[in-house]
């Protein structure tokens, strides 16, 4: 049975990987005494698929990860198990049944929300009206090109939105497909911010055909 | 100053942590990981293992004692490792101190900090930690708002080089005197949350396998050998004995599981402690004596309980030779068919040169990528029998033709070079054994056969029949590995080796006296820390510290001692005796042998000093011959 967890990832989890994450979800379901399915072949993989990777440092409300067990369960029965055995700073919100044959979540997600505290670095509305401007500015550009681990690419494109709610928000939607992921420390970067003096966190993930929020 | 509050430290990691490789390391959070009420908790311990996280997490004697102590509802224990240098540079630059992982206090507000020092090594990253913390270094700068700080661990049988920074050491098992330790701690706390140290290092003196230091005066000879050591307080004995638990408590199976990768991921049980065989060499063959059993039924109910506590993956039964363990089929067979639907590697290190050990392995399925791995350490007749570990030639080859007609494609042969009286040519042998096995390999295998040659070099070890020996100088080792790679050139066989300078580096810290404590110190100010990580080394700042302090190295490395030389540790005492282990020493230069001691006692000196112990624990699962019970004194009609 496929089964799709929706989960908050906070506290000192932000600091811990992708990788990792699988590690942790892969010991949490024996924890639970859920039995996942194994792949084929001659190193036997679980399989447990995680949605875009969550960048290190930024918490989130909307984690997705859908896990392959042998035996059909009740939804509910699996999130009561599994919620009583992951580390702290992982919260369950839903599981849901999801028909196996549908694509990887890899595949199916199109895009993040962040949500990024800025009341530490604007702290006045000057410095929100000096924002604010240097964000239009940024918007306007048709090509934003970056390098990032030594490659050229164009930051631009993967901006599907960003704007400043509030006085003490920036939103930003940035595409998270295949090989085409916004990263917000790079948005954060252009604007002139140190992603360290914010808190980030992400929001929503969108998917090509549904939305997937709280 | 120094951030003081979880909430201001936190503040500050949110900056930092971005910046630094594997935050993980340094956020707690972990899965079993104990959190209680701090301002309602009395006592407050910190345990320490002075090497990065990655490394300390998966340390199974202070997991032990962090269950004993979180067990008792007066008492927290929080851990603490070593942190990275690039955390170590943003931490001194913000002024955060070094905190624990579960609650993120500073250590320095912790009544008791206790370190794990199981290697050598791990000497200077100890003096790293406690100046991270903003403690002083040095044990007689601290006052009573300072922690108390004890150390114990293999290492620490001889722990006079760490004699200034340690206010005392566990001598032996800590099962029991930890709590020993925090009631006189807690008995000595003042109204105003600081310690009376004065009164607390009294105390701890007088408890049974407890080392202070502070309460000993070592007189030297002109010719910097010891005269005496001696107590210079009353209740200071004069010689402290280990401490020893007759019966193992049920082992831990609450694992903390890590957030990240860490170098050891698994359950580790130990299904046995100490060992028989009387290698020679070993320093944990004769410090962990008695040999004392768990049952097989308790180890396997925590494999399963620690499977499900933990969701871990792999399962290491320990021991320091698996296959010497009473019931080790009944073990293998019991394991392997509990778990064999749970998709768990099953690690049973420390096996004999035997068929049965391939019989053992292939019953584990343990995974053929792996390698199989034997430890014959010498390869000549005359070396074998001096270290006390003799297996014939054509044991060895029957061994790793099974080995690779099971299916594993390599073999791991581990080696020591630098035994006492070792010539090239023993060396020599080392490199034919190993072409020989590989051959063995082709003959079944074909092109596919691979062996892997780990070659470390032997340091005398206090304690041990070798204490008396000098050690290879830089030269001698050089040579002998030049000779091993120059002979070794099939590229189906894969040569490692220690290098010549973490070997010295060894040597001083485990052959060291009180004076060293002062090269560790000066060694320590020029920056060296992480002597246990290759690339980290910094030999130079060892020799020039060594210089600065106008010590000799060699005086600790290449002397052989006099029979009746005081050793530095000579106040500390196994419980084997220096007879015994001389007369050993006196059988090596015969190349007599001594065979397993389950077989027959040889009187190592054990079972005089606990005869108490195993009058009231009579039994197989101890090793040592039973004792009559005690009869009544007659009265006299």
């Amino acid at each position: 049975m496929r089964l799709r967890v929706l989960f908050e990832k906070q506290g000192a989890l932000r600091y811990i990987g992708h990788l990792d994450l699988h590690k942790i979800w892969e010991r949490s379901t024996r924890r639970a005494n859920i039995t996942l399915a194994y792949s084929q072949g001659f190193h036997p993989m679980p399989k447990i698929q995680l949605a875009s990777a969550l960048p290190l440092g930024f918490s989130s409300r909307a984690e997705l990860v859908d896990l392959f067990t042998v035996a059909d369960m009740d939804p509910h029965q699996a999130q009561a198990q599994l919620q009583a055995a992951v580390p702290s700073g992982i919260h369950i919100h839903s599981i849901e049944v999801i028909d196996p044959a549908r694509p990887p979540l890899q595949v199916e997600t199109a895009a993040s929300e962040f949500e990024v505290d800025i009341s530490e670095i604007c702290p006045n509305s000057d410095a929100l009206a000096d924002l604010q401007l240097r964000l239009e500015h940024l918007l306007i550009k048709t090509s934003i090109p970056r390098e990032r681990r030594g490659k050229q690419y164009d930051l631009r494109p993967l901006i599907e939105q960003a704007k400043l709610e509030d006085g003490k928000v920036l939103r930003l939607r940035l595409s998270a497909r295949e090989g085409a992921t916004g990263r917000p420390e790079e948005v954060l970067a252009e604007l002139g911010i140190a992603f360290e003096d914010t808190d980030i966190e992400r929001s929503q993930i969108f998917f090509r055909s549904t939305e997937v929020s709280l | 100053m120094h951030l003081t509050t979880p909430e201001q430290i936190d503040q500050k990691l949110h900056k930092i942590l971005p910046k630094v490789t594997k935050p993980g390391r340094y956020v707690g959070g972990e899965f079993n990981s104990v959190v209680k009420n701090w301002a309602a908790t009395p006592l407050k311990a910190s345990l320490v293992f002075p090497d990065i996280y990655d490394i300390g997490i998966s340390n199974v004697g202070l997991k032990i004692l962090y269950d004993i102590l979180n067990a008792r509802a007066d008492c927290l224990a929080e851990r603490s490792y070593a942190v990275w240098r690039d955390m170590e540079d943003l931490m001194r630059q913000h002024s955060v101190p070094l905190y624990s992982m579960e609650s993120h206090h500073p250590l320095s507000q912790f009544d008791l900090i206790g370190f794990s020092i199981p290697y050598e090594t791990l000497y200077t990253n100890t003096l790293n930690v406690i100046d991270l913390a903003g403690i002083p270094v040095m044990s007689v700068e601290r006052s009573d708002n300072h922690p108390i700080i004890i150390a114990g661990g293999h290492s620490t049988l001889n722990p006079e080089p760490m004699h200034a920074f340690i206010d005392a050491f566990v001598i032996g098992e800590g099962e029991e005197v930890i709590s020993e330790i925090a009631d006189v701690v807690l008995r000595h706390k003042l109204s105003d949350g600081s310690r009376d140290r004065g009164a607390i290092l009294r105390d701890l003196a007088s408890l049974k396998g407890v080392y202070v230091p502070l309460y000993y005066d070592v007189d030297y000879h002109s010719d910097n050998t010891i005269r005496a050591i001696t107590p210079n307080q009353p209740f200071a004995s004069a010689i402290v004995t280990k401490r020893m638990v007759p019966v193992l408590p049920p082992p831990p199976t609450k694992f903390i599981v890590p957030n990240i990768e860490a170098v050891h991921n698994r359950i580790s049980v130990e299904i046995m402690r100490g060992c028989t065989r009387g290698c020679r060499f070993c320093h944990a063959g004769i410090i962990n004596r008695p040999v004392r059993e768990r049952s097989v039924q308790e180890v396997v109910e925590a494999v399963a309980a620690a499977i499900d506590s933990t969701g871990f993956e792999e399962v290491a039964l320990l021991s320091l030779s698996s296959s010497d363990y009473s019931n080790i089929t009944e073990l293998v067979k019991a394991v392997s068919e509990r778990f064999a639907d749970k998709h768990l590697g099953i690690s049973l290190p420390s096996l004999r040169i035997e068929t049965v050990s391939v019989d053992l392995m292939d019953q584990l399925r343990d995974r053929r990528g792996t390698g199989f791995t034997l430890a014959p350490e010498a390869a000549s007749e005359r070396m074998r029998r001096t270290i006390n570990k003799y297996i014939s030639d054509e044991q060895l080859l029957e061994t790793v033709r099974e080995i690779y007609s099971r299916g594993w494609t390599t073999v791991k042969l581990y080696f020591m070079i630098g035994h006492p009286s070792e010539t090239l040519e023993d060396v020599q042998a080392i490199a034919d054994l190993c072409k020989r096995v590989l051959s063995e390999g082709r003959k079944i295998i074909g092109g596919r056969a691979r062996v892997n040659a780990g070659v470390s070099t032997f340091v005398p070890k206090p304690h041990t029949p070798f204490q008396w020996v000098q050690c290879d100088d830089m030269d001698q080792i050089r040579q002998k590995q030049d000779l091993l790679r120059r002979v070794l050139k099939d590229r189906n066989i894969k040569l490692s080796w220690t290098v010549a300078e973490d070997t010295m580096i060894e040597a001083w810290l485990s052959r060291g006296d009180r004076n060293i404590s002062r090269v560790i110190h000066t060694a320590w100010k020029k920056g060296v820390k992480f002597d246990a990580w290759q690339e980290e080394r910094k030999f130079s700042h060892w020799l020039q510290a060594f210089e600065e302090e106008g010590i000799d190295p060699s005086f600790y490395t290449h002397r052989t001692r006099n029979v009746d030389e005081v050793f530095p540790w000579e106040h500390i005492s196994t419980a084997v005796s220096k007879k015994f282990l001389f007369q050993d020493y006196a059988m090596s230069l015969k190349q007599q042998i001594r065979e397993d001691c389950r077989k027959q006692c040889y009187a190592c000196g054990i079972l005089p000093t606990f005869i108490e112990e195993r009058r009231q624990n009579p039994g197989d699962f101890w090793k040592c011959p039973h004792v009559k019970p005690k009869t009544e004194t007659l009265a006299v009609v």
